[in-house]
């Protein structure tokens, strides 16, 4: 990797202005993304500003009717945490299913949403669930947070600080795993919440996470598998790879779906 | 040269380093801990898992500068003098290892497991949990028995202790 400069930052306050002040500068949350895309030269920042010894960024806490997940969060405590697998099993679960347990040490939820990986797991989680995401400068929907491939409305000196994820009657995420990388070939997280339901989708899409509103509106009439009976999404908008091809990715979107219903129902 | 300061192995260490010295290269040719190895060098293989603060990480995929004032602990830490910690002599035990690379990662994964999981590991459990560590040799089947034997040894080891 290219050598840069690092910064350890010890408050939010110091990192957004290392952010505004600094040229080329990203965050380092876990790394797990970050430092081996650096390794391939694909990322080649000047400047890295830590966020691991700012305090009040991790922690997890019921807060009303919301499930509230600090941003350097890891995975592994939300995968072990009982507040979370009694709240909202499916996102537990999900966060178990990421990496292995050496990657979920040290991965964390904010990195997950911020970086938008279109083959990662957490972004659908917080679009099927409707989360707010929460930052230095505001509060964001996740309809309004995920932009595009590996793009958010994050500005560039603007810091995830929480994620809040109100809590689902049921939910579900059924992950089609790609064995070598362990990112999702295709995922579909399924949320029944009090006022609608949503399907969110991962690794399949051109455009990174989406929502499926026909399994939505179908889900909403009888909130079964068989209700997805019929029902696709196109192979255009799909992604292709040596993995799977579009056509293909469509399809599974479909077996996911189903799959994430039934579980949601048990 | 940014300084960095942290314990490893339980010995207090202080360095100048590069800001992209990776933990796995500091350990190697700052310290000339040469047990943890480096296989894949992009977070798949698991040869270079170390515990930082009692979790198990991929050292490869973790700046040194992450590690400042943590708990290092590698796999030349497991050995008392010449006696091999019980989940290392349950690999020895049970020909968990061919060609030897994957041990160190192998083992100090299998370490952190038992912190996690407990003494008593179905198969299930451990091949899940390995899902990071990978073996050439294909030596798995020996490596899950090693595990099993070893979480259980280290069970005897900790009532052992206790009792004294």
């Amino acid at each position: 990797m290219y050598n840069f400069t690092y910064h350890r930052a010890s408050g939010l306050r110091q990192a957004t202005n290392l952010l505004g002040k600094l040229d080329e500068a990203k965050l380092l949350a876990g790394g797990q993304t970050l430092l081996p895309t650096m390794k391939q030269r694909l990322a080649a920042p000047a400047n890295l500003v830590d966020l691991n010894k700012v305090e009040g960024l991790s922690g997890i806490e019921l807060q009303g009717r919301a499930l509230v997940i600090g941003a350097m969060t890891r995975h592994a405590e939300v995968a072990s945490s009982p507040v979370v697998q009694q709240a909202i099993p499916a996102l537990a679960h999900l966060a178990g299913l990421i990496g292995d347990p050496a990657v979920r040490h040290m991965g964390t939820l904010g990195g997950s949403v911020a970086n938008n990986d279109p083959n990662a797991d957490y972004p659908a989680a917080c679009l099927a669930l409707a989360a707010t995401i929460i930052t230095t400068k505001r509060k964001l929907i996740a309809d309004e947070f995920f932009t595009g491939l590996f793009e958010t409305a994050l500005m560039p000196d603007e810091i995830v600080v929480k994620v809040s994820f109100p809590l689902p009657k049921k939910a579900a995420y059924e992950k089609f795993r790609n064995p070598a990388s362990r990112y999702a070939l295709v995922g579909v997280f399924v949320a029944k919440r009090p006022s609608e339901i949503r399907v969110a989708v991962t690794g399949a899409g051109t455009s990174g996470v989406f929502r499926v509103p026909a399994f939505e509106e179908a889900l909403k009439k009888r909130f079964s598998p068989k209700a997805l009976d019929g029902l696709g999404v196109p192979a255009d908008g799909m992604s292709s790879d040596i993995h799977g091809g579009a056509e293909y990715r469509a399809h599974l979107v479909g077996v996911m779906a189903k799959r994430a219903v039934a579980a949601a129902m048990e | 040269m940014p300084r960095v300061s942290l314990t490893v192995n339980g010995k207090a260490v202080t360095a100048d380093v590069e800001s992209r010295t990776l933990l796995v290269q500091f350990l190697r040719e700052n310290l000339r801990l040469t047990g943890t190895h480096v296989g894949c060098d992009t977070s798949q293989c698991g040869c270079c898992v170390v515990h930082v603060d009692g979790r198990a990480v991929k050292s490869c995929t973790i700046l040194v500068q992450q590690a400042e004032g943590a708990d290092v602990k590698t796999i030349e830490s497991l050995a008392v003098g010449d006696t091999l910690h019980p989940m290392q002599e349950a690999f020895r035990q049970n020909h968990g290892l061919q060609c030897g690379f994957c041990t160190p990662g192998m083992i100090m994964t299998a370490v952190d497991l038992v912190a996690r999981k407990g003494h008593d590991l179905d198969d299930k459990t451990i091949r899940e949990e390995l899902e990071g560590n990978l073996c050439r040799c294909t030596g798995y089947h020996n490596i899950v028995k090693s595990i099993a034997a070893g979480a259980k040894a280290m069970a005897a080891t900790t009532t052992a202790q206790a009792a004294e």
